[in-house]
């Protein structure tokens, strides 16, 4: 039958896929789908942590479906819905036209009437087409309607930067989202924190914005068996502190997290122990785990990929101004994304987004501000 | 020598290859395909060009077949209800080409007649009615199944639609309230349409349709007590006026930004899809909302997710101050209904009658083949947009005055229901008095209400209050201890 066959791009089973693909039932488990995401029970790549999270919640909940470009034939543009179609069928999996403003419109207006959708983006930066519904139909709706319409949507994609995909693809949207009262915004960084609050944001009845990230897509993590459990949740709102230290705090999120843990092994070295802080929630911010460790080691420095002005480091130095002023030792730094739309040349967008010398640069200077010298190295 | 892999069939020849053609593929127009002068056989066909190419008749298979075809039949068919359906158009002629165009993005047949389908056809879409402007039915009408309870059950609802309007509009002028939009000219919309759906029906409304609510048993009170924003508010006072909302009522609250309803009705009609419930889901929009991207989207998802969604726009001439000819160029909205697969009508939206049956029978189309219907009503607006226009700066106050006085949609169904005798004078003033008096009740009652209590400020923001918002209202409390003559006197703490 001549379009019957549809091309499949990707992975060891394209060929096995395109020949057994037709309406005769022929398709492959979702079982079958899974390639090498696992290699023993205990390591999980983000991708992998998503997808269980996303088929957990799905066998769970009839109400929970995807709808977005490519979710379900396509196995999903990155993958993260592989497998879902062939489990779930097409009326939980909807391949959708190229209509950010209409899917996302469709989605909102199904969560209304008690649905829950997962709304995928294929990255936040093509959800700028649908922000009106992003934010005038879903965040606002449950105040403007006296509370009588809930909206229990999930919207989720890549964010921020990837690799030579320039200006249009690359902007980071954690500043934008997390100033919007009605939304939480959320921002995994490893498979656990992934698997943990896309779970936690699935069940919740308020709209979630999921910022993940493409080039963690693919990162391998060791989880325990806690994680594994199909009950495991995160609290939102809460941020981590992945690594204890005493003389400087550091927050970020999403890939920045891990750039900040290797700079923090390299600061140990030259003697500066660094408190590194996954902050997993953008809003609510989890202002108490900031302040309380701020309090701890008198410096703070926040970094992110996105741009400086009215960022979420902004909104983290206000917040450790008005609450934790006087412990503070040196002038807060912030570590941004260059104020530049991001280019494209390899060398230019290298130096357009944070690096790993950056951060390490950024923290000695705040560690040599003080009036009290702590001894380098 | 080019060939192109064209294979060129002689008139007479039967046709090599034939397949079943669906509803949507018999509707494709014929791709016209240029052959090379060169190519052998090419000579036995007609040339082609843009002058000098004679008008062929391929049965219905172009528009301009269609159209003589339509014109011809103007005159000797009464004007039954002609509706743009999905039926198949009739089979191609013989002396067509028979190639099988397999094109993923059309199955057709070829033709090697250069034409073009024109941009708009030659007769406009005929408008469905029952009722003349005098409220009498045209001699070939067939008039729905309507008794004397129901018929004066809608024409209450228009009286008392009307008489709100126009007192509430008058309170904004006074200062009563902020913002008014009225829904004069459209009380037949509001209201016949509103009782040809059934209250488990999701309705999804712009903002020009509180007869929907009042149909299925919103108050005076609550209208008065939305627009005041006080405590009885249902949406808590904090909602512009007119935003109205009921979910008892199936009425999602009505949010401004234009169109956005479009695709949330696909999707709440998605819900119901998969729940299998009989009712369907209603959208409504205006002339204007037809320009967004989001009445793209919705009629596109519409009709590729197959839901039950019933599409009723407003046409009433006026976006603000921008007249139809300035919104689109196509033959109003119903035609676009067509460009997405979708069923359509062109309904008379002044007359009751004509809307209730075609909304009823839509119903009954979008619900048993779960697929969306698409009705232009046409109307005029006869108030301004809103209180914050005055549309005598745009247009003619002679034009407003006829409209509003001439082709009132109220007064044309009281003179059928006075007819049938249902009505008479006696119940005219009596029902006109009574919904003034209760309008003003009402009004005078939601301005004595207290205002919604301050925790409502901060409540509702997430399903749960966060800390942040339990602080901040804390904080304000504590302004509001020190500083009293700063805060207002009418919201209760």
């Amino acid at each position: 039958m001549l379009g019957a066959i549809r091309r499949r791009v990707g992975g060891p089973q394209s060929l096995l896929n395109t020949v057994l693909k037709c309406k005769s039932g022929l398709e492959p488990t979702a079982a079958a789908w899974t390639s090498g995401g696992r290699r023993n029970a205990s390591e999980m790549t983000v991708r992998d942590a998503l997808n269980s999270a996303i088929d957990e919640e799905m066998a769970a909940d009839s109400k929970v479906f995807i709808i977005g470009e490519e979710v379900g034939e396509y196995q999903g543009a990155y993958k993260v819905t592989k497998g879902l179609l062939q489990k779930f069928g097409p009326d939980r999996v909807l391949d959708t036209p190229i209509t950010e403003a209409g899917f996302t419109g469709i989605g909102v207006g199904s969560a209304f009437y008690g649905l829950k959708p997962i709304v995928e983006f294929m990255t936040f930066n093509f959800a700028m087409q649908a922000i009106d519904h992003i934010i005038n139909s879903a965040a606002k709706t449950h105040y403007m309607s006296g509370g009588k319409i809930e909206v229990p949507i999930v919207f989720r994609g890549p964010n921020g930067a990837a690799a030579g995909v320039a200006a249009q693809h690359s902007q980071c949207f954690a500043a934008w989202y997390g100033a919007c009262p009605g939304l939480k915004v959320l921002a995994p960084y490893n498979a656990e924190d992934a698997r943990g609050l896309l779970k936690a944001a699935i069940r919740d009845p308020d709209p979630v914005v999921f910022l993940e990230n493409e080039l963690m897509y693919g990162e391998t993590f060791t989880v325990s068996d806690e994680v594994l459990d199909p009950s495991f949740t995160l609290p939102i709102g809460k941020a981590k502190v992945e690594r204890q230290g005493t003389d400087l705090t550091m927050t970020a999120f999403s890939k920045m997290v891990g750039t900040c843990l290797k700079a923090a092994e390299e600061l140990a070295k030259e003697g500066i122990s660094v408190e590194v802080i996954n902050l997993r929630s953008i809003r609510p911010l989890d202002r108490a785990t900031i302040n309380a460790s701020v309090r701890k080691t008198s410096r703070l420095l926040t970094v992110e990929e996105g741009w400086p002005q009215h960022g979420v480091g902004a909104e983290i130095c206000a917040s450790v101004v008005e609450q934790s002023f006087e412990y503070l030792d040196a002038p807060i730094e912030r570590i941004c994304g260059a104020d530049v739309p991001m280019p494209y040349a390899a060398n230019l967008e290298r130096l357009a987004v944070p690096q790993l010398e950056d951060i390490i640069r950024a923290a000695k200077r705040v560690c040599y501000r003080s009036t009290q010298q702590r001894a380098a190295a | 020598m080019a060939t192109r892999g064209l294979r060129v069939l002689a008139k007479s020849s039967t046709p090599l290859l034939r397949r079943t053609l669906s509803n949507s593929i018999s509707e494709t127009r014929p791709c016209a395909r240029i052959l090379d002068a060169e190519c052998s056989g090419a000579a036995a066909l007609p040339a082609r060009g843009s002058c000098g190419v004679p008008a062929r008749s391929y049965g219905s298979a172009t528009n301009r077949t269609a159209d003589t075809e339509l014109s011809k039949n103007w005159s000797k068919t009464p004007p039954a209800a002609r509706r743009l359906s999905g039926e198949p158009e009739k089979a191609f002629s013989d002396d067509e080409d028979h190639e099988i165009l397999d094109y993923p993005g059309a199955k057709t047949n070829f033709t090697h007649e250069m034409t073009f389908i024109p941009e708009t056809a030659a007769e406009p879409v005929p408008c469905f009615r029952l009722l003349n402007d005098f409220g009498q039915p045209l001699p070939w009408a067939k008039l729905p199944q309507m008794d004397a309870e129901l018929a004066t059950k809608i024409y209450r609802n228009m009286v008392n639609l009307q008489t709100m309007d126009a007192i509430f509009y008058e309170a904004q002028r006074q200062g009563r309230f902020s913002f008014y939009l009225t829904t004069h000219g459209e009380e037949a919309i509001n209201i016949a349409s509103a009782a040809a759906l059934s209250p488990q029906d999701v309705v999804f409304t712009q903002y020009r349709e509180p007869g929907i609510l009042m149909w299925r048993g919103f108050t005076m009170q609550d209208f008065a007590d939305q627009c005041f924003g006080n405590a009885a508010d249902l949406g808590k006072g904090r909602q512009m006026p007119v935003h109205y909302g009921s979910r008892e009522l199936n009425c999602p609250t009505l949010s401004s930004p234009i169109a956005t309803q479009l695709p949330q009705a696909v999707g709440a009609a998605y819900g119901l899809k998969m729940s299998r419930k009989d009712a369907c889901s209603v959208a409504y929009f205006g002339d204007g909302a037809s320009s967004e991207g989001d009445f793209h989207a919705a009629l596109n998802f519409a009709a590729i997710l197959e839901t039950p969604t019933i599409f009723i726009c407003r046409n009433n001439g006026w976006a603000i101050s921008t007249p139809t000819n300035d919104q689109f160029r196509s033959d109003g909205i119903v035609v676009k209904g067509r460009g997405y697969g979708i069923r359509s009508i062109r309904v008379d939206g002044m007359d009751t009658l004509a809307l209730y049956c075609a909304v009823k029978e839509a119903r009954k189309i979008a619900i048993e083949e779960s697929r969306p219907v698409l009705i232009e009503a046409l109307s005029y607006r006869v108030g301004h947009h809103s209180t914050s226009d005055d549309s005598s700066k745009y247009r003619k106050k002679a034009e407003i005055e006829h409209w509003k006085l001439v082709r009132d949609p109220v007064n044309r169904f009281k003179k059928w229901i006075e007819a049938q005798g249902w009505w008479d004078a006696k119940s005219e003033k009596a029902i006109r008095s009574e919904a003034r008096s209760s309008v003003i009740a009402a009004m005078n009652k939601a301005g004595q209400k207290q205002k919604p209590e301050l925790s409502n400020l901060f409540t509702d923001v997430y399903d749960s209050l966060p800390s942040n918002l339990r602080e901040q209202e804390l904080q304000l409390r504590d302004v509001i201890a020190k500083y009293p003559r700063g805060y207002p006197t009418d919201v209760p703490l």
